[in-house]
């Protein structure tokens, strides 16, 4: 029984399509990021689903599946906030934005609030170090930011979670 | 003293990123001339510029391109390396948000110098929005003729594909991006066979950094002597302009382009609008975390040449500028940097898996004033072995990290050693 969407499946094979034939193994990494987007996380019957569409052996697919961090293997909250407290970010208060959020929202790096809504990071380098400090949420930038900021976020998608 | 915009001209222009704006701003002229000459020509060319890459090495792109084997009976490839990961870099990015068509003008002109017809940029995967600004670039382009079976009406098919990475440091190094790109874990492999021989799916392979490819049109554009030409250093053999990202405490972080050879003082004093809140320069780092940071006497006597960086004792990196003033505390920036590349490490090699981890516990340490008096001499050990033994660029240049702080700011480790805490042994 698959576990994920027909329309999932086919992304899958089409992604495996625009490498070179016979290097559909080019394709795990795509073929990851389309199953998480469907399924929420990778548990081991994703990443078994994955092997069998691209013909790898599954334990190729977890080995990929755990070398990289955006693949998650595990449940989270709706939104991800992803903190930078590296260097560039570290020199202008990272650590104390990252504080900030643990307090707002009553939950340690790696955690998730109680509701489901949050899951909290610390970061290594995001990328984003001109415009220090930084957070992505669902890998969405926000940069130059206070803890007035950080306030206004964190609202704002409180708010969108109630609207929806 | 301002910028020398060449890559970042049309930055600002509103919509720059959509194909008619582009075209508008003299977007893909360099079609016109590009299939006049022969792609040899054009290697030629980009050697006499002396164009260096922008992603770290710093090695010639034009001699890069040269090495690639010949009749070997299989495809060739241009790799465009978009995973900018080194921590302070940050204008790659900016690069692929903002002006995506003008990196895919400089993919089609490398592509006919090298004769390749398939480019693959592996973009690293936290930059969803430039992903998504390159991929409506490449299909505006293949609707509009610039790329499929022919471009531009030429006789040329090409493709490009965009792979985005996951999360890992390490496959900004070349030989792991091809190990990632090919559906493995990202470890780097031995060199040689070096890619521009055997690369990705073992087929000869050229690999270079978006910064390098987006630079290739104006060379084409303007030729060779003008781009060796912007270079205020006379004894610097790395000219053209180049952009470099600037954080930490200056007045105005940014990214900023600059001839090879602007002094650091104008940079930092000029551009950057001096250090924040009337504060005192302490500290800089030239070229991204891993590079030997600089004291301030030093790096005030410094310019942006590849020469000059290196003669200071540091290298020129990915171009990533981190300011320090005077309240930074060294040891604790030391220990964040080493974290970075304890979690980064792909464990292939046992000094940079083993050496990192306990570079940061050693530093922590430091951080807390609970080292003890051996630490430092094992932290000095540590950083060795793993300059000396790691397999790639990752374990060499976290160590380098260290070792720059020990050379210039060894005072500010010694005053956090213990004596107490030398009682209270075995941690």
């Amino acid at each position: 029984m698959p576990v994920l969407s027909d329309a999932t499946r086919a992304s899958i094979r089409e992604a495996a399509g625009q490498y070179p034939p016979g290097r559909q193994k080019s394709a795990v990494m795509p073929a990851l990021y389309l199953a998480q987007d469907d399924a929420g996380h990778l548990n081991p019957e994703v990443l078994r689903e994955v092997a069998e569409l691209l013909r790898l052996a599954p334990v190729h697919v977890a080995a990929v599946a755990t070398f990289y961090t955006m693949f998650e293997k595990a449940p989270h909250g709706k939104h991800i906030i992803d903190v930078c407290t590296c260097v560039s970010c570290q020199l202008l208060g990272g650590y104390d934005i990252l504080a900030h959020l643990e307090r707002r929202l009553g939950i340690k790096p790696g955690e998730t609030t109680p509701d489901g809504r949050f899951t909290l990071r610390e970061q290594e380098c995001l990328g984003s170090c001109a415009s220090a400090p930084v957070l992505q949420v669902g890998y969405r930038f926000h940069e130059e930011l206070t803890t007035v900021k950080v306030d206004a976020l964190i609202d704002e998608l409180l708010q969108e979670g109630a609207d929806g | 003293m301002a910028e020398r915009k060449v890559l970042l001209e049309r930055y600002d222009v509103p919509n720059i990123w959509e194909l008619d704006v582009y075209r508008r701003h003299g977007g893909y002229a360099t079609l016109d001339g590009l299939f006049a000459k022969s792609p040899t020509d054009w290697v030629e060319e980009v050697k006499a510029s002396g164009l260096c890459g922008r992603g770290g090495a710093g090695f010639p792109t034009g001699v890069k391109w040269s090495f690639l084997a010949k009749g070997t009976g299989k495809p060739t490839y241009l790799v465009v390396n978009a995973d900018e990961s080194e921590p302070g870099t940050c204008h790659d990015r900016r690069l692929l948000e903002r002006l995506p068509h003008q990196l895919i003008e400089g993919i089609i002109n490398t592509c006919y110098a090298i004769d390749a017809h398939e480019a693959y940029v592996y973009i690293r995967g936290e930059y969803l929005e430039p992903y998504q600004r390159l991929v409506q670039a490449i299909r505006e382009a293949e609707a509009a003729g610039l790329l499929g079976k022919t471009v531009a009406g030429q006789d040329f098919p090409l493709r490009i594909v965009v792979h985005r990475g996951a999360g890992a440091y390490i496959c900004g190094e070349e030989t792991a991006l091809l190990s990632s790109q090919e559906g493995d874990k990202g470890q780097p492999r031995q060199k040689p066979p070096f890619p521009a021989v055997a690369g990705l799916y073992a087929a000869p392979t050229i690999v270079n950094n978006v910064q390098t490819i987006s630079t290739i049109p104006h060379i084409v554009r303007h030729g060779a002597a003008w781009f060796a030409g912007i270079n205020l250093a006379p004894e610097s053999k790395s000219p053209g302009p180049r952009i470099l990202s600037v954080s930490g405490h200056v007045q105005r972080p940014g990214i900023y382009e600059v001839e090879t050879g602007t002094p650091f003082e104008e940079l930092l004093y000029g551009l950057c609008g001096g250090i924040r809140g009337g504060h005192d320069l302490k500290s800089v780092i030239p070229g991204g975390s891993s590079m030997p940071m600089l004291p301030k006497d030093v790096i005030l006597q410094t310019d942006t040449s590849f020469e000059s960086i290196r003669k200071a004792g540091s290298q020129p990196g990915s171009g990533a500028v981190i300011v320090m003033d005077e309240t930074t505390d060294i040891p604790t920036v030391v220990w964040r940097i080493s974290r970075f590349y304890a979690h980064e490490s792909c464990g292939k090699c046992t000094p940079c898996r083993e050496g990192n981890p306990w570079s940061v516990k050693l530093l922590r340490r430091f951080v807390d004033g609970t080292a003890r008096a051996e630490d430092l001499r094992i932290l000095v050990e540590v950083a060795e072995a793993m300059e000396k033994n790691s397999f790639c660029p990752l374990g060499i240049a976290a160590a380098w990290a260290t070792q720059g702080a020990l050379k210039h700011f060894r005072h500010e480790f010694e005053a956090r050693i213990s004596h107490a805490s030398a009682i209270a042994a075995g941690d």
